[in-house]
């Protein structure tokens, strides 16, 4: 039990001066360790030149290749319902009109946002009850993967057949399009609580909604809204994909009818709005993220 | 070293030197183990894990006892048990003579990561278990949340936001969440293991003269015999697969502990002595 090493990390305990420990020794010193450390910006105008560079460069290559298709089709003879020049297209959109676009417009957005609200109204307490219960999980799940598994424009005419013409059977389709991810994410993010907090929960004796409200649905957030992104796009498909079955109205049946008289830049047109709105929605919700949970975004800077 | 070595298995109650501490055998203990065991299920067509066995211990009011041993060797399960959080397979878990049942007002517990809530200010992190636990929290419990974080030092961070916290910084706000109730039980789980070498010295002085200012009854779980030195009257050794008390040893270092206890004779002495004994194998019971 002689020659020993002594077990304190660090420097050797002998050597340091008996400094008595105590009262407010640390608070400051450890602090530093996360001082957010900015994006130092190099100086001088090459570097200026570079930083415009940077953020200019996906504006550049945007136009650039809009200015290289619009070249090709002026210098190849590509028939216009082939590939219709820009130029083309920004005459669609003013054959059709302001008043016939909002009216377009409106009638998919209107379908993609219920269909949406009513997949989000569904699903979230729906992946509650599922994180909650190992039966009603393998109850359901097996159902739920079926569904999942047919494919939506499959069974879309079908919908439309049983549930008349108006809005309802898109709705439907939009639903049935948008609701599996955001179940399966969100009881993936009711898992990852951590067990620490799980049992801080039950140490404390919290009700079971209490613990839901407090620590699972919170941390099951950045899950949750990811899968609320992924779902706005899938929002304006299932809108769409109603309309291309039957719909006297809508951006997809705008698409199906100028392509049926060979007015492919009017097409065109109709799938930019289509983008546009998709981008929109998919903003809106990811400004929704940063202003309502804004932890459940990784660090910026 | 006779002196430093109590049998296996049997209690040893009595206060680290200097400390006006329950005399040995005098008060009741806070937390007893009587012959407990905790058998874990484990993959299907094995034999249960054997975490516990056989294991009796007391602890005494306001003594700071930690459990050192390998991976494995039951300690976080100790923990659980004195939490409510499980219920052991043999033997009796009792909290003030009463058999441990459910989770109870009296322990809080701080775990080897800090898990703070993201969405919740350092403040609202520590007032976190009232909140929970009845929905609400009282002005007395806020401001009993704000002189705990003057306790550990964090008063001018209470506003701020736990991931702009250093690991050591977060770590004593979850010091100071399981204060808040006052518990009499303050079961930690290798609270500073995360923590780099440098944080986690600073934190075990700092965690010294929070037990000084609000004495508890503590059951430190580590697996790092300097901390285990530094901090504890007794340290419960054990040994892993199926996890069994070694040896409990009394430290009887003089309080209050600083940079000088690292040098002293005997913590030198008994690191070496815990060393050989973690090392060795163990004798059967």
């Amino acid at each position: 039990m002689s020659a020993v090493v002594p077990p304190v990390e660090g420097e050797g305990g002998a050597a340091t001066p008996p400094v008595p420990w105590g009262v407010t020794s640390v608070a400051p010193g450890s602090g530093a360790a996360s001082e957010p450390t900015a994006a130092v910006p190099a100086a001088g105008p090459m570097a200026a030149l570079l930083r415009l560079a940077d953020r200019g460069a996906p504006v550049l290559a945007f136009v650039a290749v809009i200015l290289a298709w619009e070249l090709a089709c002026r210098l190849v003879p590509i028939p216009p319902f082939v590939l219709p020049a820009p130029t083309a297209i920004v005459r669609g959109f003013a054959e059709i009109g302001l008043a016939s676009w909002a009216g377009h417009a409106w009638a998919t957005l209107r379908v993609a946002l219920m269909g949406y609200l009513l997949a989000i109204a569904v699903s979230v307490p729906l992946a509650m009850m599922l994180a909650n219960s190992r039966l009603l999980t393998r109850t359901l799940l097996p159902m739920l993967i079926v569904v999942q598994s047919t494919p939506i424009v499959a069974i879309a005419p079908i919908i439309v057949v049983t549930m008349g013409a108006d809005d309802l059977p898109r709705v439907v389709i939009t639903f049935l399009i948008t609701f599996f991810p955001i179940v399966v994410s969100t009881v993936t993010g009711l898992h990852a609580t951590p067990p620490e907090l799980l049992e801080l929960s039950r140490s404390l004796r919290a009700t079971r909604s209490r613990q839901m409200l407090h620590v699972r649905l919170p941390f099951a957030m950045p899950y949750v809204f990811s899968a609320l992104k992924i779902a706005t796009t899938l929002a304006v498909i299932g809108a769409v994909v109603g309309e291309f079955v039957a719909a006297e109205k809508g951006l997809g049946f705008l698409i199906l009818f100028s392509t049926q008289f060979f007015k492919i830049h009017q097409a065109f047109a109709a799938l930019i709005v289509l983008v546009a709105i998709s981008l929109l929605l998919f903003r809106i919700v990811a400004t929704a993220q940063r202003r309502l949970v804004p932890w459940s975004l990784p660090a910026e800077r | 070293m006779s002196d430093a070595t109590g049998g296996a298995g049997r209690p040893i109650v009595s206060g680290g030197a200097g400390r006006p501490v329950v005399p040995g055998g005098a008060g009741r203990p806070v937390v007893r183990f009587a012959g407990v065991s905790q058998r874990f299920a484990g993959a299907p067509g094995t034999p249960p894990v054997v975490a516990l066995e056989d294991l009796s211990l007391d602890v005494a009011r306001h003594e700071f006892v930690a459990v050192l041993g390998p991976s494995g060797c039951g300690k976080s399960t100790l923990l659980r048990l004195v939490a409510g959080l499980l219920a052991p397979s043999a033997g009796r878990v009792e909290v003030h003579a009463m058999p441990v049942v459910e989770p109870r007002d009296d322990t809080g517990i701080v775990f080897q990561r800090p898990t703070l809530l993201p969405w919740h200010d350092v403040l609202g992190n520590v007032t976190f278990p009232a909140r929970h636990k009845t929905g609400s929290v009282t002005p007395a419990q806020a401001a009993r949340a704000r002189e705990l974080l003057a306790l550990v030092g964090l008063s001018d961070f209470a506003n701020r936001r736990p991931d702009e916290l250093s690991g050591g910084m977060q770590q004593r706000v979850g010091i100071a969440r399981a204060l808040l109730l006052d518990p009499d039980i303050l079961l930690m789980d290798e609270p500073f293991s995360a923590l780099d070498a440098l944080t986690r010295d600073e934190m075990s002085f700092e965690l010294l003269r929070i037990w000084t200012e609000r004495p508890k009854t503590v059951l430190f779980i580590t697996h790092s015999i300097a901390e285990a030195l530094l901090l504890a009257d007794r340290i419960v050794v054990m040994t892993a697969r199926p996890g069994r008390i070694r040896e409990i040893i009394e430290v009887g270092l003089p309080r209050p502990r600083t940079m000088d206890t690292l040098a002293h004779p005997r913590f030198h002495e008994l690191s070496a002595h815990i060393r050989g004994r973690l090392f060795s194998r163990p004798v059967p019971a």
